[in-house]
């Protein structure tokens, strides 16, 4: 089992014929992803990867049952493509663009709040259920199918990192998600938490937060409250200078907010086992297991 | 992107909130001379893109040209956190019958924009939310409706702002919800938003933050830019795609990936060393923006020690590789280099590197402990 993504999904790509998109399409197909179509306005009839194009999301829909949708189209037009899934009706919608306004996002999370799709993301790596779909930009090799572990985090080359560590640890994941770097965004924790919770393959869950905003805060008194199953945490920033964006637009502490300490504090008291470096990630999962 | 008081001021004012218009400075004689020409007693305010003025001695009353000079002297060059005094603002004193807080932001918990007002007016509001968080009231715009005006004043009746002046705040408060929305701010701040002697609101300080990713749009906002405030490797590390933030203490660092750069300055200091920087190449880095990278760290003159730690996801590690070498081409390399490499094409990469005899470390404790160590050797 997993969650989100598996080998049912028939994911569509929007932005397909662009750089990204392309590239990516690429190697969504090459792990074993079932990417029936893609979506690039004036582009259908077109393959990319063997793929058709099509020029909506609505006739792409209609054409291939799609399920989940992925994005790579420019953050100026990322929003429309955005609507555009979500008033198509996928369930699932992941935005792997980066930097769109924050105001835009604002509009973007009160549509999709109001409809029945799920947004992950923006600015995010995607989602891989090893073994099954890779649905992003994250290398697929480093993955180790078969669970127990289920990984959330808001970075993407540190997952990397820990998931790498994880499969040298032998643990194999059940779902690792990378919910996005923004300060707004669709799927926050505490949703992806529950998702784990409720998954009965996953037996333990690794969360990974870094500097700014409360949403690690959030997750740890919904850890204390609602998850039964063990969670190992890290937290990037800790040397993180308070007013300075740290590469993500939602990496900042402001106004004395948003510091690693206040969140690892959060955490350790939630019952989480917080550690000090990526790869004691793994070393803690094992021992947890064991 | 920060911006000055007097440019957020004169945003301000093009949606009509009322504003202590002031005449801006870059001289004591220019001082002298915009109190000449305001005819009455000033204030002497720095314009630097930190908070504190006040505290660290950056504001200053005179009742007439000469003595606003000679204010003037004593805030030019002044070190506000970090930042260097170059331009003052001069404006009319006013008298203030009462002050308030008012603030528009991003609120990441409510998902939304949130309006906050407090009766401490004059004080930062962080100092407000830590000591007495009771006296801050909030409403949450909705994202397409906007703020309506019973939001508005229903916050000015929360501050016990008397029934006739309740209207003229609610539309300060309307307007600058206006300027933030249309502006792409991620703040817009009035503090404080004062009744001055006639009765009357009036913004005596104002503060505006634009949001990077809205620039696009903004492309007159360009020219508030002020390069005085900037780092300015950071400007050119923009310009590359890079993302780089310069620190204080003496290890380079180039990495891939936000969270991994945080986490690669946590492990340095883990180790005991002290991070000179934080640095992103981005994804998918190309050789050439590897190369741009290094020399940026290089071009610290306390960085004594280099680590680069890649985790190839879409970034190849033979690109990262050729990137490195292409860079010693141009830079001579004359503080110790840890490269940690790893993830797409590692083999490759690795090789690259040995032929050109650099040796690489499989780990990021590895190498965040040899980095360290050879930055110790080096001091």
């Amino acid at each position: 089992m997993s969650i989100l993504v598996n080998s049912e999904t028939r994911l569509i790509v929007q932005g397909i014929t662009g750089r990204e998109g392309s590239f990516h399409t690429g190697q969504m197909v090459e792990y074993g992803t079932k990417v029936v179509g893609g979506v690039t306005p004036g582009g259908a009839g077109k393959e990319v990867h063997g793929v058709p194009v099509f020029n909506t999301v609505r006739d792409a829909v209609a054409a291939t049952r799609a399920n989940t949708s992925i994005i790579y189209v420019p953050a100026p037009f990322a929003p429309d493509a955005i609507y555009e899934a979500v008033d198509a009706g996928i369930p699932l919608v992941i935005c792997i663009t980066e930097n769109i306004p924050t105001l835009e996002m604002t509009k973007v999370y009160q549509h999709v709040k109001q409809s029945s799709s799920r947004l992950i993301g923006p600015n995010c790596p995607g989602l891989i259920t090893p073994g099954e779909a890779k649905v992003g930009i994250m290398p697929g090799f480093i993955n180790k199918p078969g669970g127990p572990v289920g990984l959330v985090s808001r970075s993407g080359t540190l997952t990397y990192e820990v998931v790498n560590a994880l499969t040298e640890a032998g643990l194999g994941q059940t779902t690792a998600v990378g919910i996005g770097g923004d300060p707004i965004i669709g799927t926050s924790f505490v949703d992806v938490l529950e998702l784990f919770q409720n998954d009965a393959a996953t037996e333990a869950i690794v969360m990974i937060g870094e500097i700014g905003g409360t949403d690690e805060e959030v997750a740890a008194q919904y850890i204390a409250e609602h998850v039964t199953k063990p969670v190992v945490g890290f937290i990037a920033g800790r040397t993180a200078p308070p007013g300075k964006q740290m590469g993500h637009a939602g990496a900042i502490i402001s106004g004395g907010r948003g510091t690693a300490a206040e969140k690892m504090t959060a955490l350790t008291a939630a019952g989480v086992q917080v550690a000090d470096r990526p790869a004691q990630v793994a070393e803690l999962m094992a021992a947890v297991l064991n | 992107m920060n911006i000055h008081e007097y440019q957020a001021a004169k945003i301000f004012a093009s949606h009509g909130i009322p504003i202590n218009a002031g005449i801006v400075c870059t001289s004591p004689d220019e001082v002298a001379k915009a109190a000449q020409e305001l005819g009455q007693a000033v204030v002497i305010k720095a314009q630097v893109h930190s908070g504190g003025r006040g505290k660290a001695g950056g504001v200053k009353v005179a009742r007439d040209p000469e003595q606003a000079r000679s204010a003037s002297e004593q805030i030019f060059g002044l070190d506000i956190r970090g930042h260097i005094v170059h331009k003052v603002l001069v404006a009319p004193a006013v008298d203030i019958k009462r002050e308030i807080y008012l603030g528009v932001t991003i609120d990441r918990a409510a998902r939304g924009v949130t309006i906050m007002a407090s009766s401490e007016g004059g004080v930062e509001i962080e100092e407000v939310a830590a000591t007495a968080p009771e006296k801050i009231h909030r409403e949450v715009a909705d994202p397409l409706l906007g703020l309506h005006p019973y939001q508005a004043r229903r916050l000015a009746f929360d501050l016990g702002i008397e029934p006739p002046l309740v209207n003229g705040f609610a539309r300060v408060a309307q307007q600058l919800y206006t300027a933030f929305i249309q502006s792409d701010a991620s703040l817009a701040e009035i503090n404080p938003l004062a009744i001055v002697g006639d009765g009357s609101w009036q913004a005596l300080d104002s503060k505006m933050v634009i949001d990077n990713n809205g620039l696009y749009r903004h492309k007159d906002f360009e020219e508030l830019r002020d390069p005085e405030e900037e780092v300015a490797t950071e400007i050119e590390a923009r310009a590359s795609g890079i993302s780089f933030v310069k620190l204080d203490g003496d290890i380079g660092c180039v990495v891939n990936g936000a969270g991994l750069s945080m986490a690669t300055m946590d492990a340095i200091k883990l180790y005991g060393g002290e991070p000179a920087n934080f640095l992103d190449v981005g994804g998918g880095a190309s050789a050439s923006q590897v190369a741009k990278a290094l020399e940026i760290v290089l071009s610290d003159k306390n960085v004594r020690a280099i680590l680069i730690n890649i985790f190839g996801g879409i970034t190849r590690g033979d690109e990262v590789a050729h990137g490195l070498l292409e860079a010693f081409n141009t830079i001579k390399l004359e503080v110790p280099l840890v490269v940690r490499l790893v993830g797409t094409n590692q083999k490759e990469g690795r090789e690259i590197l040995a032929e050109a005899g650099i040796t690489t470390v499989d780990t990021m404790n590895e190498a965040a402990e040899r980095v360290v160590a050879a930055a110790k050797q080096a001091a």
